[in-house]
């Protein structure tokens, strides 16, 4: 299949809006073991994607995706600029202009290879990793029921942040006094998945 | 006569970032190409890419520039804006593992001295051992 502008326009405010309207939570996970702004960064960093919306929509998907992580790169202002840039910008290259599972797949390795040399990290770290590379397994493990299941493994990698204990990024700071709490870039990763999943399966 | 190592100076709060580079003005006077940037696009505690961007425009030297960064997402944003420099630039950018205040000064003090961006990386850096 191949994004229309109107989908791949539903795609983008949807993901935006979900994280905005998300914010305090995120801010209070992150005061939890973090410096408490990466509710207010991403805020942020989707704000200024929903401000180009009209124009980012009509671009190819792959350019589109580009353009959503430059934005959050100049706009975020935390480590998650870069970060969830890298994600996007990494996938808007990578991606096929035809999609297939196998093609989002390919690209979708791509990207979070990116983001691990990005971040200088890899699963099992508590951060976004451990969201992100479970969902690739999923995506490598074929297309039956792949909306539901790639929702569900969303959920609980984020989920199974909460036991983890942080060795990277500011939260890595509190040592043991990481574990209990949910790592807040993870739980930024399942919403944006689910906001995701939400609008295609409807499409 | 070549020009010195400029200084770059990247705090999550521009309040710490002027400070440090009051402090490393005081050591090094004008001989020194110095910027320094904190705060979010927007305002806030947080760094800005393109801040530092700017920042390593206006300390820009042919012999490099050294960029000392607080916490990590200032570190990821100079990384960031390392790569988004025109490719001549690129490499003659680095960042120094070094506490801020205490590096910008050595890394200054250097630099004046008319070392090259290696040697005052290395001399920022000299202070992890302590």
């Amino acid at each position: 299949m191949t994004l229309t502008p109107e989908l791949r326009g539903k795609l983008i405010e949807a993901v935006a809006n979900c994280v905005i309207q998300h914010a305090d939570e995120l801010v209070a996970l992150d005061q939890a073991i973090g410096d408490g702004d990466h509710g207010l960064n991403m805020k942020r960093g989707f704000e200024a994607v929903l401000a180009d919306l009209d124009k980012t929509s009509a671009l190819p998907t792959g350019e589109a995706l580009k353009a959503v992580g430059m934005a959050l790169v100049m706009k975020v202002g935390g480590a998650s600029g870069p970060l969830y840039g890298t994600l996007f910008m990494s996938l808007g290259k990578a991606l096929p202009e035809e999609l297939t599972v196998p093609g989002i797949a390919d690209a979708f390795a791509v990207a979070v290879d990116a983001v691990k040399a990005r971040g200088k990290s890899d699963a099992g770290e508590k951060t976004m990793l451990d969201v992100l590379v479970p969902l690739l397994e999923v995506l490598r493990s074929g297309a039956d029921d792949l909306p539901k299941r790639l929702h569900v493994c969303a959920t609980e990698a984020a989920g199974a942040t909460v036991s983890m204990k942080a060795t990277r990024g500011r939260a890595s700071f509190l040592g043991e006094r990481s574990i209990g709490h949910m790592d807040p870039g993870a739980r930024s990763s399942e919403l944006i998945v689910h906001a995701i999943l939400k609008v295609l399966t409807a499409a | 006569m070549s020009q010195n190592v400029g200084i770059v100076i990247v705090s999550h709060s521009p309040d710490v970032a002027r400070g440090a580079a009051d402090m490393v003005r005081q050591m090094v006077g004008d001989d020194v190409p110095l910027a320094w940037c904190g705060g979010a696009p927007g305002g806030g505690l947080g760094t800005s890419v393109e801040s530092i961007l700017t920042a390593i425009d206006q300390a820009w030297s042919e012999t490099g520039v050294a960029i000392l960064v607080d916490l990590g997402g200032a570190e990821t944003n100079s990384e960031m804006a390392i790569e988004m420099l025109p490719e001549q630039r690129r490499a003659r950018v680095v960042i120094c593992d070094a506490p801020v205040v205490e590096g910008a000064v050595m890394a200054g003090t250097e630099a004046s001295a008319g070392s090259t961006l290696e040697q005052v990386r290395r001399t920022a850096e000299e202070l992890r051992a302590h």
